[in-house]
């Protein structure tokens, strides 16, 4: 769970995780989107299916891997959130053609 | 047209990563007048220590503290230079002729730069402990950037676990945001604190002491630190609930935690200059691999610097220096008029002063081995699932080096490409023959260094001579 120190005010956009509607604040990457609405876990495992969450968020462990806007495995701590943006974990072993 | 599309072919320098050596390197070589592209995969200019610092909604100055404000004129003089910055966008390729291959929203070019300043930085060293994949863990400098980029800070059980600066900073800028902290598990090496003491001279000389312990001061006032920790592990299914260690030779001890965040340190991001053919030296005081430089960030490659912590492990202030000589060496490369190229002496007289207390932490913080070379049942490569133990099988049955690993366990094949486990694997294959790191060596590293789509290299111009190659006739 995360509090916020926002002295800017910054404003929200919708977005929706899975198919749930969710109010993300401007200027947040995907993966801080995804940690501020209580989900830990991203992905699974490719190799074990154990579930996985963000570690570095700077780019350089690829677990925050997400599908955003049907393109599968983009780097969730690099990106940041746009109106209407529709974020998908990726719950499955490797997903070919995705 | 796209950002992409609408970019120059040539440019006279070409400069990867937009923090404090990037930043100055390209304020050097853009004022000059040279045409400089600034690639940068962040959203912002800064890096990492300066992250999000033209958005970030901490605007108390206190919590970030005055190392984080000191970006703010380097930036705009970044702004001023003239220097052309593409933020967002992947360095995915990179070839000794200076040519580099770019993606951004979905499509892909090249460039080519006469000269090239590799200014990628620092990623925190990899902490392989039982449970480090778990949901809920993460690093301290990943928490450290989700309150500067966000202003967000966990407020559930919280344990910080590591040794090293950035563990007190992101501890002090926490209580300072409103955090809270349950315990701070430092597992610095008792052994390495004993062996910095030939070196505590030159550190006591510096502000860096003053400024350490009034950092360690704020956070032992608030916070429970638990020291000599050892045999550091984390307890879960879906996600984190506790951390489990010793204290020395003590009774196992267990802690709930909901985050738990671990650091032992940085070490320099060689992806992309590895794989541009750039040659590399183990440094045994850092526990890394370098580039083989000049004082002015020149590699064996003509048209190849690298500048800042990607040159090894220095701090922003002397990555700045660094990126200053770098920018000054490529503008005397391409012939500048000398009145138009600032003096090297300053930079190269500031950087000798900031050496000096270096030796001190980098053996104060020197990882302990168990938290370098784990117990065999460990995760040491996070994509593939890789532990120590079959690592150590590999070797029984015939691997010699990084290379061999792969095609016998798939080690460092995964999305990270060997991020996360290269230093582990370096380490652990040169224990367990009994020869050095540096007979070792690392992965071979080839491009794309970054994740590119089928569509993307679709999208990359083709000329007849292209054609020409795949099309039978």
């Amino acid at each position: 769970m995360l509090a916020r120190v926002d002295d800017r005010h910054q404003r929200t956009v919708p977005i929706s995780i899975d198919g749930r509607a969710v109010e993300a604040r401007v200027g947040d990457t995907v993966a801080a989107a995804l940690l501020t609405a209580d989900v830990a876990a991203c992905r699974v495992s490719t190799v074990s299916e154990n579930p996985r969450g963000p570690y570095c968020l700077m780019g350089v462990c690829f677990e925050c891997l997400v599908t955003i806007d049907g393109v599968g495995n983009r780097q969730g701590c690099l990106i940041e959130v746009r109106d209407g943006m529709a974020i998908e974990t990726q719950s499955r072993r490797r997903e070919a053609g995705r | 047209m796209s950002r992409l599309a609408s970019l120059p072919e040539m440019w006279d320098v070409l400069v990867v990563g937009a923090g404090p050596a990037g930043m100055a390197a390209a304020t050097v070589t853009a004022s000059a007048g040279l045409s400089t592209l600034v690639i940068d995969e962040g959203p912002g200019p800064g890096g990492q220590i300066w992250r999000a610092i033209m958005t970030t909604p901490v605007m108390s100055r206190p919590v970030l503290g005055s190392d984080y404000w000191a970006g703010a004129p380097a930036v705009r003089a970044f702004y001023e230079s003239g220097a052309t910055y593409l933020p967002s966008t992947q360095v995915w390729s990179l070839d000794a002729d200076g040519v580099a291959g770019l993606s951004a929203e979905g499509e892909a070019r090249y460039v080519s730069a006469r000269r090239v300043v590799i200014a990628t930085g620092a990623m925190e060293r990899p902490f392989p402990i039982p449970g480090w994949t778990l949901p809920g863990v993460m690093t301290a400098g990943a928490a450290q950037g989700l309150l500067k980029t966000s202003g967000l800070y966990p407020s559930d059980r919280l344990v910080i676990a590591g040794t090293g600066p950035l563990v007190w900073l992101y501890a002090a800028q926490l209580l300072a945001a409103g955090g809270r902290i349950s315990a701070l598990l430092d597992t610095t090496d008792p052994g390495a604190r004993l062996a910095a003491t030939r070196s505590f001279p030159a550190f006591a000389a510096s502000p860096y002491l003053a400024k350490g312990l009034a950092l360690m001061a704020r956070v032992r006032a608030r916070v429970r630190v638990l020291r000599k920790v050892t045999a550091l592990s984390i307890d879960g299914r879906e996600r984190a609930t506790a951390v489990r260690f010793r204290r020395g030779g003590g009774a196992e001890e267990q802690i709930p935690a909901d985050t738990v965040l671990l650091h032992q340190g940085v070490v320099p991001q060689v992806n992309l200059a590895m794989a541009t053919g750039v040659g590399h030296r183990w440094d045994d005081r850092q526990l890394c691999f370098v580039p083989e430089i000049d004082p002015f960030g020149q590699t064996g490659l003509e048209r190849i610097a690298i500048a800042g912590d990607g040159a090894g492990i220095g701090g922003w202030e002397m990555a700045v220096e660094r990126g200053r000589l770098a920018g000054i060496g490529a503008a005397r490369a391409l012939g500048i008029a000398s009145d138009l190229v600032p003096s090297p002496n300053p930079a190269l007289k500031r950087l000798r002063a900031l050496a000096r207390p270096r030796a001190f932490l980098d053996t104060f913080y020197r990882p302990a081995v168990a938290f370098r070379r784990p117990a065999p049942e460990t995760i040491v490569c996070r994509c593939e699932e890789v532990t120590a133990g079959d690592i150590a099988k590999a070797v029984d049955i015939g691997a010699l080096g990084p290379a061999q690993l792969k095609a016998y366990t798939r080690c460092g094949m995964g999305p990270c490409q060997g991020r996360m486990c290269g230093l582990t694997v370096t380490e652990l294959m040169a224990a367990k023959r009994g020869v050095s790191p540096a007979e070792i060596g690392y992965f071979r590293l080839r491009p794309p260094v970054k994740p590119i789509t089928l569509a993307e290299l679709a999208s990359l111009p083709v000329d007849g001579a292209n054609v020409k190659a795949v099309v039978r006739s």
